[in-house]
């Protein structure tokens, strides 16, 4: 059987309880709500983007240390990057998460998660996948809506 | 005749009876304690579905063979053990349904739609299982009927201080007798006689309180009670509404098919008598003969005998997370244990209660980690999601030790 140590490593603990990029932005950043209907967490996210780059994501609400450190992580993992190029770190991560929706490209598999890979160990748990996965399927919602 | 329970039971051959809570994760026993959730079975439960299986498997109400004979006798034979069970006047009052969302279900459609008109009120509480608000909002959409809920005071009993107003002039009262998040037992006798005397169709969601003691239908006098076998050391599968005679004559079928007609013409149909005007399709035969198992097992018990030990084991709990924790715990609702079941939903040193489940797995706890199917209430405790952990006749000490003491490992792992 895992050990806790898979899951809660000290990195994912740090990003818990020092979450970055908390908070919210002033319109027009688009905002998107995330449920997690198992555990009731609900997030919101919030998403500027301008001249196809995202210039600055920030994340409020409640949740477990997966769902928050898998979200604080996120954001340090996006901002600052093309929504191309976001898009292939949101494959990159749920291909991590065992889950395969759209299928990797070959030129994802040169995207470094940096700190993210920590949430590695979250796969031999398969109910915490939906907590960390919660903030990335807001992400995708959002830069849906934002065309 | 009801068998008659023993005096006082032997709480340790009780738990050997479970096979499950006999078993091992890396070498460590398994801590149940969610049977609030669902419950686990003991050894005559499964033997009596097995062997019915095996050697007396055939279909119901329907052929002539002594083997389907014999089967109607076994499902008809539950049928009168859950009666007696409850203290229904007679067996035809007992529908075997799913399991009790969908007997709230049933109650909501088929009473709702013949009844309700625009603007008519419906009174819940707002300590309602999603089973008993969501039926009744999709009534708003349909009908547009009005919701008013019952509010809580601050240890989470019912405020039944302003309950006249808020049935006056409503068409329906229907409440838990038991909450599943805080445990708090509601006084359903004076629910039902405040409802009564407002003229509303009454109905009790009883699935957290008939696994846990004594159950008298006739002395609550309601019209309607829902509730599952699977808490009650049954299968899944199935569950049972009770109804009054005179309600379930005047109620109209839910759903059409085999079994619940008494004449179909290409122009109509005509129903079966209750209770198989309720009873649609093959029903849940093997799980009818297993919910019968568990009721002559709990009764061989005695429910004031499981209420006895819950009690007592509820106190331990309570004072045993008290006096490791003191404010770094809560627990929600009611501190008397003459008030509430064995359900103790806790927040713990604000570690999120996902984490804290995670952890206490670790040492084979079993609790519940989420809103527990009643958001509306959570919203009011002012948490996204609470640990629940829930007591049954055979647990004991040991598996609230193991809680309290496993509560402490995570606060080692996040450092508070």
């Amino acid at each position: 059987m895992p050990g806790l140590e898979d899951l809660y490593r000290e990195i994912i603990l740090d990003h818990y309880k020092n979450p970055r990029n908390r908070g919210e932005l002033p319109e027009p950043a688009i905002s998107v709500e995330g449920h997690n209907p198992l555990c009731g967490d609900e997030i919101t996210l919030y998403l500027d983007v301008a001249d196809d780059v995202v210039r600055d994501v920030k994340v409020s609400g409640q949740g477990c240390s997966i769902s928050q450190s898998s979200a604080s992580m996120m954001t340090q993992a996006v901002i600052g990057r093309s929504v191309t190029e976001v898009r292939a770190v949101i494959r990159r991560f749920k291909s991590m998460m065992a889950i395969e929706e759209d299928g990797l490209e070959a030129t994802d598999a040169e995207i470094s998660l940096g700190d993210l890979e920590a949430l590695q160990g979250v796969v031999k748990f398969p109910v915490r996948i939906k907590c960390a996965t919660l903030s990335w399927n807001t992400l995708i919602q959002a830069l849906d809506e934002a065309g | 005749m009801t068998p008659s329970a023993v005096a006082s039971p032997d709480w340790q051959r009780i738990r050997s009876d479970f096979p499950v809570l006999r078993r091992e994760i890396d070498g460590r026993p398994i801590v149940y304690l969610d049977s609030a959730n669902t419950s686990q079975k003991p050894e005559s439960v499964i033997d009596a579905m097995a062997s019915f299986m095996r050697e007396g498997y055939a279909p119901i109400n329907r052929s002539a063979y002594r083997l389907a004979a014999a089967a109607t006798d076994a499902y008809e034979g539950a049928r009168s053990k859950v009666a007696r069970f409850i203290n229904a006047a007679r067996p035809e009052e007992v529908v075997f349904t799913r399991n009790a969302t969908e007997a709230l279900n049933m109650v909501a459609q088929s009473w709702g739609r013949k009844n309700l008109r625009p603007g008519d009120a419906v009174v819940l509480s707002h300590m309602e299982h999603h089973a008993n608000i969501v039926p009744w909002q999709m009534l708003v959409d349909q009908i547009g009927i009005e919701l008013r809920f019952i509010p809580l005071t601050d240890d989470g009993l019912l405020d039944l201080d302003g309950l006249s107003a808020l049935l006056d002039g409503a068409r329906v009262l229907s409440v838990t007798a038991m909450s599943n998040v805080l445990g708090t037992i509601n006084p359903v006798e004076r629910l039902v006689a405040a409802g009564r005397a407002a003229d509303c169709m009454v109905m009790i969601d009883a699935c957290q309180s008939v696994p846990h003691g004594i159950t008298d239908v006739q002395a609550w006098g309601a019209d309607f009670v829902a509730f599952s076998g699977h808490k009650m050391l049954g299968p899944s599968g199935i569950g049972v509404l009770w109804g009054s005679s005179e309600q379930l004559e005047l109620l109209p079928p839910f759903l059409g098919g085999g079994n619940m007609i008494d004449d179909v013409r290409l122009d109509g149909f005509t129903c079966a008598p209750v209770p198989a005007k309720f009873e649609a399709g093959t029903p849940a035969i093997v799980e009818a003969v297993g919910l019968g198992a568990a009721v002559d097992y709990l009764e061989s018990v005695g429910m004031a005998n499981i209420r006895r030990h819950e009690m007592g084991l509820t106190r331990y709990a309570i004072d045993s997370l008290r006096a490791r924790y003191g404010d770094d715990v809560v627990i929600h609702g009611t501190d008397n244990v003459e008030l509430r079941g064995g359900v103790l939903s806790i927040a713990f040193r604000d570690i999120h209660p996902h984490d804290l489940s995670q952890v206490l797995d670790e040492s084979n706890v079993c609790v519940r980690a989420g809103h527990h199917c009643a958001k509306p209430l959570m919203r009011l405790l002012g948490a996204n999601a609470t640990v629940r952990a829930s007591l049954y006749l055979y647990n004991d000490r040991s598996d609230v030790d193991a809680l309290v003491e496993g509560l402490d490992g995570a606060s080692d792992i996040f450092g508070l």
